[in-house]
């Protein structure tokens, strides 16, 4: 798109679209790591992912506070408004993505020490990777403006709400073989559930890059597989 | 009065029959109404020469009733041009030649036995500099309903003069010195004094062609909030520069470029997701 004639405003939107970039890079970068140290049961690591979250929420204000003085300053019009209105929520998402992975990173701690067969870990760990890859095409799709690429990840939510409500039965399942595995499978459930909302989070920054780009509010209800919420205890292990 | 609009609705010829379809040709669909009003003017392929120069392309609008509709675009788009169709007051520009269609109410405006003084009595105008009469405060309204003998006593014409002030929201201000000047009130009075004058001679539309650009910010927001009252009962038309005002006074919106109608719109639809691109580098300052 061609530049304003006050240039200054097209500087505006490139330090918010720098921030969001800047932004979207660390929580990609929490994630990957929560989920390595997950995996690996690497505290250290974990603990490194914890101390990165004040500095997602300072950028985040940043972008608040540059967000709202461009509107006061430039009273941006369309194209530039959803511009501006969207680095506001993305921002937003992106935060609570850096938080849910925090909160793996504390699952980490909390288990940490405890020898569990690495496969209940692997689901979670596979799930992570498609969230991940998830989060990391709409990032793409935001910088390049791309809807179809928005609209992709948007659509591909249901196999990541799909692949929770399997790992759910799957966990109560070996909470049903043994209970000494209860702590930890609980741990990891819960892990399991911050990925599947950091899922949602990107799904939502989809659907506000299909505002940026197209200008219309998606209405159509989001795919939706998660039905862990009314699974009972004798479908989940079949009984 | 040239006009290059010799054929009338009644009267008979293969003119006619083409100007026949023209009423019944659709509209884009961005030209149409969206709103639950009726239309009350309808322009249909309105083309507007000054001598050789073509200012209008065959614009096509409806504009609904009791609403405002804000005409925006850049300086020589057209936009003021065609406000000043909708009361004939290009007929006083002798080089100046309008063809196309323009209807209120479904009457057709440029019928040739339709008098222009009374088509300008039902639809008024207000300009971009305050021009109120060398005359007092009353003598300023009380003029449009005299010349066009629309009371009957001077009790009558004391009514009008008030109702008239206190529509345009400017009567607490000057009851008491009706007999000043008028050109002694502020800019901001002098302007709701005009609109004073446009309303005492009960007209349906009011045309205003950038009412506040010589105004501050606060005379600017009378105004607007007098805008807003008066659309109950006006069909408003409104050209303003102001991206911000269009957005703030106005339900539809048209954007001109180049003597033609580029959008036309929802407000909100236009200033939050045009689907032209020309509108949108417009309204977002991408060019001039």
């Amino acid at each position: 798109m061609s530049d304003h004639i006050v240039r200054a405003f097209d500087a505006d939107l490139r330090t918010l679209r720098g921030m969001i970039a800047e932004m979207g890079g660390l929580a990609e970068k929490m994630m990957t790591e929560s989920t390595r140290a997950l995996a690996a049961r690497d505290i250290e690591l974990a603990r490194r992912v914890i101390a990165m979250d004040p500095k997602l929420d300072a950028l985040q204000r940043e972008i608040e506070e540059k967000a709202i003085l461009t509107i006061a300053r430039r009273q941006p019009m369309a194209v530039d408004l959803r511009d501006v209105v969207s680095a506001i929520r993305i921002a937003s998402d992106l935060e609570r993505i850096g938080d849910l992975a925090k909160n793996v990173a504390k699952r980490v701690v909390a288990i940490a020490g405890q020898f569990h067969p690495q496969k209940i870990v692997t689901g979670v760990e596979h799930m992570s990777d498609l969230v991940m890859a998830q989060l990391r095409d709409v990032l793409d799709a935001y910088a390049a403006r791309d809807d179809e690429r928005a609209m992709d990840v948007w659509k591909r939510d249901g196999q990541i709400d799909a692949l929770y409500t399997a790992l759910f039965r799957e966990l109560l399942t070996y909470m049903m073989e043994d209970p000494r595995n209860i702590t930890f499978c609980t741990h990891l459930l819960f892990a399991a559930k911050n990925v599947e909302r950091i899922g949602d989070h990107t799904t939502n920054i989809g659907e506000t890059v299909h505002y940026l780009v197209t200008g219309h509010t998606l209405t159509a209800e989001r795919p939706k597989n998660d039905t862990s919420s009314f699974t009972t205890l004798d479908e989940a292990t079949g009984s | 009065m040239v006009t290059d609009h010799p054929e009338t609705f009644h009267n008979q010829g293969p003119t006619t029959v083409n100007r026949m379809a023209d009423l019944t040709m659709p509209l884009t669909p961005a030209a149409g109404l969206f709103t639950a009003n009726e239309a009350k003017v309808t322009a249909r392929d309105v083309t507007v020469h000054y001598g050789e120069k073509q200012a209008l392309f065959g614009v096509s609008i409806d504009i609904p009733e009791r609403s405002v509709t804000a005409f925006i675009g850049p300086s020589g788009c057209g936009k003021s041009t065609f406000l000043r169709c909708i009361n004939r007051m290009n007929d006083t520009i002798p080089i100046c030649r309008v063809a196309g269609e323009i209807r209120i109410d479904g009457a057709d405006i440029y019928d040739r036995r339709l008098d222009p003084v009374l088509l300008r009595a039902r639809v008024g105008m207000v300009f971009q500099k305050p021009n109120p009469f060398p005359k007092s405060i009353y003598e300023n309204v009380a003029y449009g309903p005299r010349i066009h003998g629309t009371t009957t006593s001077r009790q009558e014409l004391d009514e009008v003069v008030e109702t008239s002030l206190r529509k345009a929201g400017l009567w607490d201000e000057v009851k008491d010195r009706l007999d000043q000047p008028g050109t002694g009130l502020s800019g901001g009075q002098q302007q709701r004094l005009c609109i004073a004058r446009a309303i005492a001679v009960g007209p349906e539309v009011i045309l205003m062609d950038e009412p506040c650009s010589a105004l501050d910010p606060i005379a600017t927001a009378r105004i607007e909030e007098l805008i807003f009252e008066l659309a109950r009962n006006f069909t408003i038309v409104i050209v303003t520069h102001s991206m911000q005002q269009a957005a703030r006074v106005s339900q539809q919106t048209a954007f001109f470029h180049l003597g033609h109608l580029v959008e036309y719109g929802a407000t909100e639809q236009i200033f939050t997701a045009p689907s032209d691109t020309r509108t949108q580098d417009y309204i977002t300052g991408r060019f001039g």
